[in-house]
C-alpha cells in the first residue's frame, strides 16, 4: 500500500513495475488516471490549482486504502495525487489496484476513485481564459457515487 | 480553550487567512456552535460562514459532524466540499 501527494508528474509504467517487482502472485492490474479537462460549463480554462490539508489528505487516503484492502484480496495498490498549477491535460491522480483477479482489482480501483473524490481533502480552482479564478463546486453525483459501497 | 483553526480554499480566501491560534469561550461546545461563534468575528467571518451548511469540518484531522463535540480539539479546520480526484 503507497499513498503519495505530490507536485511532480508520475509514471504510470514504473508504478506498476513497482508494484510487481519481485513477485508472481499478481494476475490482474488496474489503473485509472485523472487527467485536467481543458473545458469547463463555464467556458476554457488555461490551469487548474489543487489545494489540500497536509497531514490529514495522507491520512484520508491511507483510511481509504485500508478500507479497499480489507474488502478486497488486494496483491498491492498505489494512490498519488498531484497538488499546486496543472495544465489542462496533465496529470492529476493516478489509482493502482494489483490483485489475483480482474474483479477485485476492477472494482477496488472505481471504490479508490469514489471514496477520494468524496472524502480525501484536496480542493480544486480553475482559472478562465479571462484571468479569473473560480473553486470548483462539489458534485452531488460523487456523494450518491458512494450509496452503491455502502455496506447492508 | 486554545484552538488552532485552519481554513481552506474560499473559507481560507474569505477570511484572509490560513490559520490562527484562537481562545475559543467554555460555552462553545460543537463545531457548529464554533461556526456561529466565528461568524460574529467580523465581517470576513460573516462572509466565509455566511452559509454554515456549505461548510464542511475536521477536527484533529479527521471529518467531522456540526454537532460534534471539540472540546479537547488541537485543530479544527474548515473548508468547502472536497473536490479531488
Amino acid at each position: 500500500m503507497a499513498v503519495r501527494v505530490q507536485a511532480q508528474d508520475f509514471d504510470i509504467g514504473a508504478e506498476i513495475a513497482a508494484l510487481q517487482e519481485g513477485r508472481t502472485d499478481i494476475g490482474a492490474i488496474v489503473t485509472f488516471t485523472g487527467t485536467v479537462r481543458g473545458t469547463t460549463k463555464a467556458g476554457d480554462i488555461t490551469s487548474m490549482t489543487l489545494e489540500h490539508y497536509p497531514g490529514m489528505t495522507e491520512a484520508e487516503l491511507g483510511r481509504v486504502e485500508a478500507e479497499a484492502h480489507g474488502r478486497w484480496p488486494l496483491q498491492g495498490s498505489t494512490i498519488i495525487h498531484r497538488i499546486g498549477d496543472l495544465a489542462p491535460g496533465e496529470n492529476v491522480v493516478l489509482v493502482v489496484t494489483a490483485s489475483r483477479h480482474r474483479h477485485a482489482a476492477f472494482e477496488s480501483a472505481e471504490f479508490l476513485m469514489d471514496y477520494l473524490k468524496s472524502r480525501a481533502p484536496f480542493w480544486k480552482k480553475e482559472t478562465g481564459t479571462d484571468g479569473t479564478g473560480n473553486w470548483v463546486d462539489a458534485r452531488e453525483s460523487d456523494e450518491d457515487a458512494l450509496e452503491r459501497w455502502a455496506k447492508p | 480553550m486554545t484552538t488552532n483553526l485552519i481554513y481552506f480554499a474560499w473559507v481560507r480566501e474569505r477570511i484572509g487567512r490560513s490559520h490562527e491560534t484562537r481562545d475559543i469561550p467554555d460555552d462553545i461546545l460543537t463545531a457548529g456552535d464554533l461556526i456561529t461563534w466565528l461568524a460574529s468575528q467580523g465581517e470576513e467571518y460573516a462572509n466565509a460562514f455566511s452559509n454554515p451548511d456549505a461548510v464542511r469540518v475536521a477536527v484533529d484531522q479527521t471529518h467531522a459532524d456540526h454537532g460534534q463535540a471539540i472540546a479537547g480539539a488541537k485543530e479544527i479546520a474548515f473548508f468547502p466540499p472536497v473536490t479531488g480526484g
